[in-house]
């Protein structure tokens, strides 16, 4: 019995939101059956995370909602949510979704004596039945304290009313403005005490970032780091920056860099599938050529390539590599390579993160080059970074990804130091830099260390030509 | 004196919204009825509407606490929240002042 009840309590029931992320980091969802409070500050998105939850759920789950909102009319809240593709009007008509707006404004009510908010309680009841709602949103609830004085009385209906809710057995989503020192301004936290999820929108050096933290989650281990979100056409998505798994599907197998000479500095082979190859070196050595041969080589392969270029338009790289014989043009034809051009600090260093992973699931490449990643280390502080870079590649590696990432190092600085002190998720690092030959300087490139594989020890010439890339032992160089 | 005079010519048509028999409402009914005969003596109807019944007018009507008294007519509409039991806030609610 004991065991029995102990079970249950692990086996906590979820209702999955469906929004990209977030179920991820709840462990499965909202608790079912119970209700859940989100706050954060005016414009942070907490209708539409509210309205998205009711959407998915008569959607996906075949769990029908009731919107209750005391801020906006039914039409003013379908007008705001169908630039994400929510179409609310026929989900009402389809009953698996109602929508009660209830007006509560002060200078329109007077009182005299007691009452209670029976009224209210009616009409979730009616919200509830007319579409047999396993969902409730409730937004944002705090308006009742601008419509009503006695407070007191409407401390004990709220709490009156969240026992009705969980009595009724819906899921319930509350919403509340974020206060001064407490979550809420009017302390919903105390009613609500099995889910508490704060939203909260930004500014750092002027790029705005939305977060997400999950406050409190009885019964659930979850994530405790700030999650960045995105709002975009198609919703809601977290991003889960999960722990750093090790456990990765390993592959054994090769591909070619594109440029044979590389390959045979790799036993011959070239990289392996799914690993992470970092190209460093000062500025105008030759990186980007590196990149675009082994995008080039990856979709002369027939496999998809995506392409992150964060310093050069898609039409100045196709031009500039034309001009060095890597003809990339008829694969972005194709739809083999996808380049896609952004400033990396139009946009905060986790939002391109989200962005590169909303790319990935769509695009689903074999392939991504960054390059060059050492321009997020200007958007933002190095440990940021470090932390985004490794959950880039971790995320990569487990889609089983090849990652390929330049990094500009700076001249005064060591080569092989590290300045976003990724080597430890680096598979494979390949330095280019001049060397001093004697009397004269010879650009080079070099295997600083490849993983699982006996590499060359060489240096080898490094010449770019009219037909790409060429490296040249030092013998040949000689002849 | 010329508008009393117009008040007192006025029809008042009242509604009083309930949930079913509770004391509140009980209560919110005689109160009203008290200061109707007072103050509207032959020129007053009141109807109750018991939402348990019809909760879908909760939602026409825009109701949330229980009891709510409207008025009708004459208009402006005026909304009373409560079980009426402050009188002089009920008076001054309905507009009803009664004169010294």
């Amino acid at each position: 019995m004991k065991m029995e009840r102990h079970a249950h309590a692990r086996a906590l029931p979820k209702a999955p939101t469906g929004i990209e992320g977030l179920d991820e980091i709840t462990g499965g969802g909202l608790p079912k059956g119970r209700p859940t409070l989100i706050c954060g500050g005016p414009g942070c998105g907490k209708t539409l995370l509210a309205c998205e939850f009711l959407v998915r759920g008569a959607t996906q789950f075949d769990e029908p909602g009731a919107f209750i909102s005391f801020e906006e009319t039914g039409e003013e809240l379908a007008q705001n949510v169908r630039s994400l593709g929510f179409d609310l009007d026929a989900l009402i008509e389809d009953k698996k979704l109602a929508i009660d707006y209830v007006r509560v404004e002060r200078a329109e009510i007077a009182e005299s004596g007691e009452y209670d908010l029976e009224g209210l309680f009616l009409r979730l009841g009616l919200a509830i039945d007319s579409v047999g709602a396993k969902r409730i949103v409730l937004d944002t609830i705090e308006s009742l304290f601008g419509g009503f004085t006695n407070d007191a009385l409407l401390r004990s209906e709220l709490r009156r009313l969240f026992r009705y809710l969980k009595d009724r057995g819906v899921t319930a989503l509350i919403t509340g403005e974020r206060g001064e020192r407490t979550f809420t301004r009017q302390g919903l936290e105390e009613y609500v005490s099995d889910c508490v999820i704060l939203l909260d929108h930004r500014v750092i050096d002027q790029v705005s970032t939305r977060r997400l933290r999950i406050v409190k989650y009885r019964g659930t281990t979850h994530g405790t780091n700030e999650y960045p979100f995105l709002i975009d056409e198609a919703g809601f998505s977290v991003l889960p920056l999960s722990g750093l798994q090790l456990d990765h599907a390993v592959s054994d197998e090769r591909v070619s860099s594109g440029i044979p000479g590389l390959d045979e500095m790799l036993d011959g082979k070239g990289y392996y599938r799914g690993s992470s190859i970092l190209v460093a070196g000062t500025a105008g050595t030759g990186k980007t050529s590196v990149a675009t041969h082994f995008a080039h080589e990856t979709a002369r392969r027939g496999e998809r390539c995506l392409y992150l270029a964060f310093e050069e338009s898609p039409q100045q790289l196709i031009r500039n590599m034309h001009s060095i014989g890597v003809d990339l043009e008829p694969f972005v034809k194709k739809g083999l390579l996808r380049i896609h051009s952004s400033r990396p600090t139009l946009h905060g260093l986790e939002m391109h993160l989200v962005q590169i992973h909303k790319m990935v699931a769509e695009f689903e490449p074999a392939a991504v080059v960054v390059d060059p990643v050492s321009n997020f280390i200007d958007s933002s502080s190095a440990i940021e970074a470090q932390a985004m870079l490794m959950r880039l590649i971790d995320f990569l590696k487990g889609k089983q990804i090849t990652a390929l990432l330049t990094h500009l190092t700076s001249g005064g600085r060591a080569a092989e130091a590290t300045d976003i002190g990724v080597s430890s998720i680096i598979d494979t690092w390949l330095l280019v830099r001049d060397f001093e030959t004697g009397d004269e300087r010879t650009r080079g490139l070099y295997v600083l260390k490849s993983r699982g594989m006996p590499h060359s020890k060489q240096i080898r010439e490094f010449v770019i030509t009219s037909r790409g890339v060429q490296l040249n032992t030092m013998k040949d160089r000689k002849k | 004196m010329i508008s009393a005079n117009s008040a007192s010519a006025e029809k008042w048509n009242l509604r009083l919204y309930t949930a079913g028999q509770s004391p509140k409402s009980l209560a919110a009914l005689a109160n009203l009825k008290r200061v109707c005969d007072e103050h509207l003596a032959g020129r007053y109807t009141i109807e109750v509407v018991d939402l348990l019944k019809n909760p879908r007018l909760a939602k026409d009507d825009q109701i949330v606490a229980i009891p709510t008294l409207v008025r009708k007519l004459p208009e402006p509409l005026r909304r009373l929240v409560g079980d009426l039991s402050d009188t002089e806030r009920t008076l001054v609610g309905l507009q009803l002042r009664p004169r010294s």
